[in-house]
């Protein structure tokens, strides 16, 4: 394997790594603060596709100008958190975070099953594919072949920005204080009065609307299918496992780790392609059980 | 004393025999169950198949049914999974008491099903089922098929392939990981190399069943450079790999010869580019050009089309078969026994050896082994403009009697006997 090959597995490690980060940065976020393992996660990534594949679609074929389909990811990922988001979590989240984790792993596995359903009965069986917003941008050529700059260029960037941003969101503004308050320790930021309630909301607001653009930006890349949910959501927790639940900065490494692990495979031994993920997730676990990044839970009393 | 009892067993065996042909009165209703995907990523073929069953059972009724005897279909998921579908399909038989079953789709079930039909003493069509294996490991008296199978499909596109550029030398394969993926391969890649031996197969992907991502894949292939990239894969996973090949440019590089493409034209839409090989699992083509301007053939596309919001693929074209081999066995069977309800013996007699016509070719299955005998239509795409979406131009059909295995033999040892001269021998129609 020479040097032009490697460079190129380089780049479709990280342009898949991008992808897979944005969707996994919110199951990890919501983690951290609602201590929940969030299935549904899956279902608003889909959606997010969905929703962006079929009315840029709808948009393109109307005759306006398909640049019209990067506001419209955003606004596809801010619908999926606050009409979907938000509901989730005031209707139904907020009854259980009392109860037994198995009990919470079980109901977001429900709204998992039932949006899965809601999405066949919406968009039907058949493909999406709606690719205008990649077009638009056009090819590079690096060493002879050609890589869209979408993949290339945009999705590294916007991954990169997402975590700059949550970053200086959690640390200097005084939202992303209290949401990091909680996320430490809930009954202390209670007992000076954090309202937690609201903070709860927020994360899950954020965190669904992340999957939602995870969905949007995904859709000009591949085809909008049912299943695609499921596909996602057992990847993102390969990731977030990897990285140590509730760790922002870990997903983005475990992710990059991930996805060239991936590109690796591919060019050398195809067949583990599809192992690879959970192959580095079995080392990284059995040598640090709580992730590459997690610390270990002390025990309160 | 032995004569004695051969004598009365005979004579006993008559005596049943007679005695169940007069017994068998019209039915209120001829029952049929029809297994297909109607949800999971199949249901792209699974759908537009049930509503191809739909209308042709309204059409039939229409007229009156078979013999006065209306149709009753009822319907299984395969997408539910191998379990469930055998579940059903017990149901449908043992407690609904369905006459006939049609069924089914994907390679695991055909093998599941085929057994199971023997025990239940149902005759169960395969309709759309693809894999070789069936007769070929089984010896069944009540399982047909009314379509031809993978090796048929592959050994057409080899050959068009190797008739309209001869000269290529390296070929890689990206198809789905799992038995359809893995087989058909199998039989393109043993029948390239026993045809052309000195082609040299320069990559062998599988990505996922699903995958939604197959740039790696693509990097890789567009820096190796082969002459020719095949993909049997199907539905969502094909849609996405033409698409993401051809926005990076790589279907400019190689040439794509994609087996099953037949039934994603419409929905790639202006994405598939001029000049990929493209099969359609029999000779099925909406535009079929030797049927376009019948009266039948064409007045089912353009109500197909009305009915369903899209032209008819390959998998509507083999349910048609299932419907018109049907109609012609129980009229063959009828004929047989003088106008009579036919049992299921007879009906199995009149299914072998029986010569019908769907929406292509005329169709026969084999008396040997029940297999099928379905012409193979391959063609080039071109976005010629008249449609949304490409269609197929430099079209061959080829018969189907020298592309099947023949009865008794297995698929791979065949093809892979086959010798280059075979390129030259097999003569196909041409159309532009």
């Amino acid at each position: 394997m020479n040097l032009s090959l490697i460079l190129l597995a380089v780049f479709d490690g990280v342009s898949y790594a991008a992808l897979v980060f944005m969707v996994a940065v919110g199951l990890t976020l919501i983690f951290g603060v609602l201590r929940i393992l969030n299935v549904a996660h899956g279902s608003l990534y889909a959606i997010g596709a969905y929703l962006t594949a079929s009315i840029g679609g709808a948009v393109v074929a109307a005759g306006y100008s398909p640049i019209l389909a990067f506001p419209l990811m955003l606004i596809a990922a801010a619908l999926v958190g606050v009409l979907l988001g938000a509901p989730i979590e005031r209707l139904l989240l907020r009854r259980i975070y009392a109860k037994s984790e198995v009990l919470q792993l079980l109901v977001t596995f429900a709204v998992f099953m039932i949006l899965e359903d809601v999405q066949r009965l919406v968009w039907g069986n058949q493909p999406y594919f709606e690719s205008s917003a990649l077009q638009l941008l056009g090819n590079i050529q690096v060493f002879g072949v050609y890589y869209t700059s979408y993949q290339l260029v945009l999705l590294p960037v916007v991954a990169l920005l997402t975590l700059i941003g949550l970053r200086l969101f959690l640390r200097r503004t005084l939202t992303g204080k209290l949401i990091t308050a909680v996320t430490e320790d809930r009954e202390a930021a209670r007992s000076i009065g954090i309202d937690a309630d609201r903070v709860y909301l927020m994360t899950f607001v954020l965190g669904a609307a992340l999957a939602g653009l995870g969905g949007a930006l995904a859709s000009p890349t591949t085809s909008v299918l049912p299943g695609i949910g499921a596909e996602m959501i057992v990847l993102s927790f390969a990731v977030v496992a990897t990285a140590g639940l509730g760790r922002i900065e870990g997903a983005a490494v475990a992710a990059l780790l991930i996805g060239l692990g991936r590109s690796a495979a591919t060019y050398a031994m195809p067949e583990l392609q599809v192992l690879v993920p959970y192959l580095i997730m079995l080392a990284v676990l059995l040598v640090r059980p709580e992730g590459l990044f997690g610390t270990p839970a002390a025990r309160k009393i | 004393m032995l004569t004695r009892t051969l004598l009365s067993a005979t004579i006993l065996a008559t005596a049943l025999g007679t005695g169940a042909a007069q017994a068998q009165d019209k039915p209120d209703a001829l029952k049929i169950g029809v297994a297909t995907f109607l949800t999971g990523p199949a249901s792209v073929f699974g759908v537009p198949a049930r509503d191809a069953a739909q209308m042709l059972a309204e059409e039939i009724n229409a007229e009156g049914g078979i013999a006065g005897v209306p149709l009753e279909i009822s319907f299984i998921d395969e997408g539910a999974g191998g379990e469930a579908l055998t579940t059903e399909y017990r149901r449908l038989v043992e407690e609904e008491g369905a006459d006939i079953m049609f069924s089914g789709i994907s390679s695991g079930n055909c093998m599941q099903i085929a057994p199971l039909a023997e025990d239940l003493e149902v005759i169960n069509i395969m309709w759309d089922c693809g894999t070789q294996r069936v007769f070929e490991e089984g010896d069944y008296d009540y399982v047909f098929r009314t379509q031809s199978h993978a090796t048929a499909e592959m050994l057409a596109v080899v050959l068009y392939l190797l008739k309209t550029q001869p000269d290529f030398e390296t070929i890689a394969v990206v198809n789905q990981d799992y038995a359809w993926g893995r087989d058909s391969w199998d039989i393109f890649s043993t029948a390239l190399k026993a045809m052309k031996p000195d082609v040299e197969v320069v990559g062998e992907f599988f990505p996922a069943f699903g995958a939604p991502d197959f740039s790696t894949e693509i990097s890789r292939l567009s820096a190796t450079r082969p002459d020719v990239i095949l993909s049997t894969s199907w539905g969502g996973d094909l849609n996405t790999f033409v698409q993401q090949a051809a926005q990076r440019g790589l279907t400019q590089q190689s040439q794509f010869v994609l087996p099953l493409a037949e039934s994603s034209l419409e929905a790639l839409g202006p994405a598939l580019p001029d000049g990929v090989i493209v099969g359609g699992r029999g000779d099925h083509y909406f535009a079929h050009p030797e049927m376009v301007g019948t009266e039948r053939f064409d007045s089912f596309v353009s109500s197909f089309k009305e009915e369903t919001g899209a032209y008819p693929i390959y998998s509507v074209f083999h349910m048609v078969q299932a419907f018109e081999a049907l109609k012609a066995a129980y009229a063959e069977a009828m004929e047989e026994n003088g106008g009579s309800w036919p049992n299921d013996q007879e009906l199995i007699a009149a299914y072998e050896g029986l010569e019908f016509q769907g929406m292509g070719r005329p169709v026969t299955i084999r008396e040997g082994d029940h297999q099928g005998v379905e012409a193979q239509l391959i063609g080039t795409t071109v976005q010629s403009g008249d449609y949304p979406f490409a269609t197929l131009e430099n079209m061959m059909i080829f018969d189907g009697a020298e592309l099947t295995t023949p009865v008794g033999e297995s698929s791979i040892d065949w093809v892979g006997a086959l010798s280059p001269d075979f390129v030259e021998k097999i003569e196909p129609t041409t159309f532009d």
